[in-house]
């Protein structure tokens, strides 16, 4: 697969979904200034995590009038893949390529832990590799993860089967208790309607390997590369 | 050059001495104007200067076949193997952190980074030593949420993991809190950059933010006592933006990545005025500036101004001649302010200048390396005595174990700091195999098949107790954190916190400590990389307990080979490694249930030490452990209980039978004899540990087995207790030892 992972100014979780897609599941990534446009031929495009323009105003506010987003939109528009982790899926929200906002954390802290959430839907191009309802393990690490959005719109994407992950227990029970941040109806991570724009809360590029501890977020790598009929090549290691 | 009268008061503003004053005029032949005065203020400063402490730091073993970089750069580096090098180094943040906790914390982070990253290397962890006073005090409370939250303010959004640290709270520390951050970057060892102001006639070049009148005299504030007056120093203190060092850290690397570099220094204590004579004295060389130049954020800044301002997340460098489009095209790409200010010179002098006019002209050397040097009084004080007398007859035993265990487990000292690492975003670059709550942090180093073990360490009380044993303790501890990790230690680094040091009793500290220090390290066999001094940690004539902080990095070959230290399964063993003596003097137990800090520290002996290291070590990578952890704040019963509780994915009883051997019992239970490891392994392996432990000369005992979901230590031979002297329902411990922080902080 050929992977475009933007770097935004701030970006700090784009060497990570490289490592990811490049040395351990060996697809050929690019990554995209955010002032440079998508270089032609690309099957998936990452909005990757970390706090694009410092998140000086609003979570991704400023991110989405970055040159290379027209770009992504178009790119999303034709049905090309597109996956926002964390920052990046809050870059998606303000662009609008995704349904509904990001509030701050009803802690009112950064929170840095392993969730569980259960997957919602596993038909789909992220989730392929996944069972319906299955539980994963996977990390969050952010202070604006508390999804809201209008009941109309809610109602909206839970009966599309938009709704892909919700904070659960390790048991898969969505409940008050197993939610980390506020998040509407335990939303961890949304669809778009077309099936081609996801975004997510948590970091499943922080649980894809065995050295770390937990592969359930290899599960979502694996699916977008089981909807391109790819398989994971031969890991190999690069140098730093 | 305009004159001024150089008044016995301006030269205290100025925290000059009149030797020193003389020593400025012989120096420049004239007297100096207000800028150059201000520059030979904040150079020969404490901080910048460490005049009190520099022939002290000399005896520090900073030399090893793997050290690529000693001391006296922006840090230290030591060969991993793999054309790598670990590059580190702690510094202190302690004054700012008090005036303005947030800022204080968050600059605190921002300078190491840049430390690390002007050596060209990529910052892969961050840790941090705090101290604080009690939780019952709102200030206390108040620092330290804001602490908290200024280290992940700034850790976080650069995408920096922070993957470890301690934190100790002591009434010692209420009025001049402890910030000291440690920063670990991987850089190649063939590009590894220096800064040196080399090359006559190349660019001398200003990038990153622009400079505003915020923290000037920052270096001379921090090397000041405080009083109550302490937050009207507010100003003094800088303002970060982790955005913008973000951006400046991946320009940094673009522009290293090529070869248009001769050398790059951060602006960090001092500004301008540091980078730009350091880097010309390193190389002998000048260098001559135009002030007009300079990126402003505001107009009508004075020289002075310019040159003594600490605004953050700046950088100076030295380029190659004519490759000055390069540099200038990188930092623009990355939204950053970039002007080339001047030329390197080979007069020796630092030269400024205003629209052409030369508004000070001083000798680098004098400023960066001829700074005073004192040898500074020091005897012991009059109550160090009365401090190591303790009357152990005069104190009961511990009559209710299990009470004394959860007052120690719910003191915050010693209770789970999940609170606050859950803050800090400590999985980001994926590296993070073994995340914060264990004895060390373990990062895997991509690219290889290594992983880097990290730990800070330092226990205040021992030093204040004996200072040289408590020195010598807190490398000892720390390498022995790397130890139950699977790590050999390779490097240290050190922030030695410390009082006022015109006192003598404050010398006496100091000059104890460094002579432990110097006898640990070279006992295993580890230099001293890189370091900070921080002195005048004193307010309203209280100092603080000497601090001696230590950071420490361990290799482990095969990223496998590594352990935790919570215990993993029903049935396996627990052996303890080391011997139980009886030492109560300066314990956790003493303090919380005595409370008492008296009593001679436990003494270690560095041979048993090395052993029972070693052992660990080499059982590890036999792949014999399953879980090891050091024996430490609180003895062999907070540390069996933190096995228990302190797993990821839940808790696990355990069953414990200890010999008395004469002791008392709170000794035997809660002393804190140095040079111990609890181990835990299979039952099939328990024979084999045990044999190669003692065949390698470590005493070694089968002390129980885990499983079940109460923890029992029960005492033999102990004739006033029959059954258990410990019995508790694991959820209990663990609610008590994960709850102790939130609950405090909940009072406000």
């Amino acid at each position: 697969m050929n992977i475009g992972v933007v770097v935004f100014p701030g970006s700090n979780c784009d060497h990570d979904c490289e490592y990811i897609f490049k040395d351990v599941l060996g697809q050929s990534v690019k990554l995209i200034w955010h002032k440079d446009t998508l270089p032609a031929g690309l099957d998936a495009v990452v909005l990757p995590g970390g706090f694009s323009y410092g998140d000086y105003l609003r979570t991704g506010a400023i991110a989405r009038f970055s040159p290379v987003m027209g770009a992504v939109k178009t790119f999303a528009r034709e049905g090309g893949l597109v996956i926002g982790i964390c920052n990046g899926f809050q870059i998606l929200l303000e662009a609008g390529l995704l349904p509904g906002v990001m509030l701050r954390n009803t802690s009112l802290n950064f929170i840095c832990k392993d969730v569980y959430v259960k997957v919602e839907n596993a038909a789909t191009r992220f989730t392929n590799r996944c069972e319906s309802g299955q539980v994963l393990k996977i990390p969050i690490a952010h202070a604006d993860g508390n999804y809201y959005t209008d009941p109309v719109t809610l109602g909206g994407i839970k009966a599309n089967a938009q709704v892909i992950f919700r904070y659960c227990t390790a048991e898969g029970k969505v409940t008050p208790e197993a939610n980390p941040n506020g998040s509407l109806d335990n939303i961890a991570g949304i669809m778009n309607a077309d099936g081609n724009v996801l975004g997510m809360m948590p970091h499943p590029e922080r649980s894809a390997e065995t050295v770390l501890g937990n592969e359930d977020g290899r599960l979502i790598f694996l699916s977008i590369l089981s909807a391109f009929g790819k398989s994971e090549q031969q890991s190999r290691l690069v140098s730093v | 050059m305009k004159s001024l009268v150089i008044t016995q008061a301006i030269l205290e503003q100025h925290k000059l001495s009149e030797d020193e004053y003389k020593k400025i005029l012989e120096i420049l032949g004239r007297e100096p104007n207000w800028t150059e005065l201000g520059m030979f203020s904040a150079m020969w400063s404490e901080h910048c200067s460490y005049k009190s402490s520099r022939i002290h730091l000399k005896k520090l073993p900073t030399t090893g076949p793997r050290v690529v970089q000693g001391p006296g750069e922006n840090a230290g580096a030591v060969d991993i193997g793999d054309g790598l090098c670990a590059v580190f180094k702690m510094e202190s943040h302690n004054h700012p952190s008090f005036i303005e906790p947030y800022q204080g914390a968050a600059t605190g982070v921002g300078g190491i980074l840049r430390d690390i990253f002007t050596m060209g290397a990529r910052p892969i962890a961050l840790l941090n030593s705090l101290r604080f006073g009690d939780l019952d005090n709102a200030n206390t409370r108040h620092l330290l949420k804001g602490v908290v939250s200024g280290i992940a303010g700034y850790g976080n959004c650069m995408g920096v993991p922070t993957v470890g640290g301690e934190i100790v709270f002591n009434d010692i520390y209420a009025l001049n809190p402890l910030v000291n951050v440690f920063c670990v970057g991987i850089a190649r060892k063939d590009k590894i950059f220096l800064g040196k102001a080399a090359g006559v006639g190349n660019p001398v070049i200003y990038f990153g933010s622009k400079t505003g009148r915020d923290g000037i005299h920052g270096a001379t504030m921090a090397s000041d006592s405080f009083d109550e007056e302490a937050a009207q120093k507010r100003p003094t203190v800088q303002v970060g933006d982790p955005f913008t060092e973000k951006l400046l850290l991946e320009a940094c690397l673009e522009l290293m990545a090529g070869d248009c570099l001769v050398g790059i220094q951060d602006m960090g204590a001092a500004g301008l005025t540091s980078s730009a004579c350091e880097m010309a004295s390193r190389e002998g060389t000048g260098v001559e500036l135009e002030l007009a130049d300079v990126p402003r954020r505001e107009p009508g800044m004075t020289p002075y101004e310019i040159m003594l301002s600490e605004s953050q997340e700046r950088m100076l460098m030295v380029a190659k001649a004519g490759r000055e489009d390069e540099v200038i095209n990188i930092c623009r790409k990355w939204d950053l302010d970039v002007a080339v200010i001047g030329r390197v010179t080979d007069t020796g002098k630092v030269v400024l200048k205003e629209n052409g006019q030369i508004v000070a002209e001083i000798p680098a050397k004098a400023l960066a390396d001829d700074g005073p040097r004192y040898d500074r009084p020091s005897s012991p004080p009059a109550y160090q005595e009365m401090l190591q007398s303790l009357n152990y007859d005069a104190l009961p035993d511990v009559k209710d174990a299990n009470a004394a265990l959860l007052e120690l487990l719910g003191s915050p000292t010693i209770a789970s700091k999940r609170w606050v690492y859950e803050q800090y975003d400590h999985m980001v670059r994926t590296n993070t195999m073994v995340r914060p709550g264990s004895d060390a942090a373990v990062l895997r180093v991509k690219g290889t098949n290594k992983a880097l073990a990290l730990s800070v360490d330092c226990n205040g009380r021992y030093c204040l107790l004996n200072p040289y044993e408590g020195a010598k303790i807190a490398i000892a501890e720390c390498a022995r954190n790397l130890a139950c990790s699977g790590a050999e230690p390779i490097g240290v680094t050190d922030c030695l916190n410390f009082g006022n040091p015109q006192r003598p009793e404050v010398m006496w500290q100091f000059v104890l400590a460094i002579e432990g220090l110097k006898d640990a390290c070279e006992a295993l066999s580890v230099p001293i990389v890189s370091g900070n001094v921080s002195l005048y940690n004193e307010t309203n004539d209280l100092s603080i307990y000497p601090t001696p902080m230590i950071g420490m990095v361990g290799l482990i070959e095969e990223a496998d080979h590594t352990a935790t230290q919570w215990f993993k399964q029903a049935g396996d063993v627990i052996i303890l490694l080391g011997r139980t003596k009886e030492d109560l003097g300066g314990t956790e137990y003493l303090k919380i249930v005595h409370h008492r800090e008296q009593g001679s520290p436990p003494l270690l002996n560095l041979e048993e030490e090395r052993a029972v290291q070693a052992c660990t070590i080499r059982l590890i990578r036999e792949g014999l452990v399953q879980s090891a952890h050091d024996c430490s704040d609180g003895g062999l019963a907070v540390a069996l209980a933190e096995c228990c509780v302190s797993g990821p994915d839940g808790q696990i009883g355990a069953v414990v039978q200890l010999p008395l051997d004469g002791l008392r019992r709170d000794a035997l239970l809660f002393g804190e004899s140095q040079s111990r490891i609890l181990l835990s392994v299979e039952q099939d392996q328990a024979d084999s540990v045990l044999n190669a432990a003692r065949n390698a000369g470590v005493p070694a005992s089968r002390i129980g087995v885990v499983g079940g979901s109460r923890l029992m230590i029960r005492v033999d031979g102990d004739q006033r207790v029959a059954g258990c002297t410990i019995d508790l329902e694991v959820p209990n411990v663990h609610e008590r030892w994960a709850s102790a922080i939130p609950r405090a902080l909940g009072q406000d």
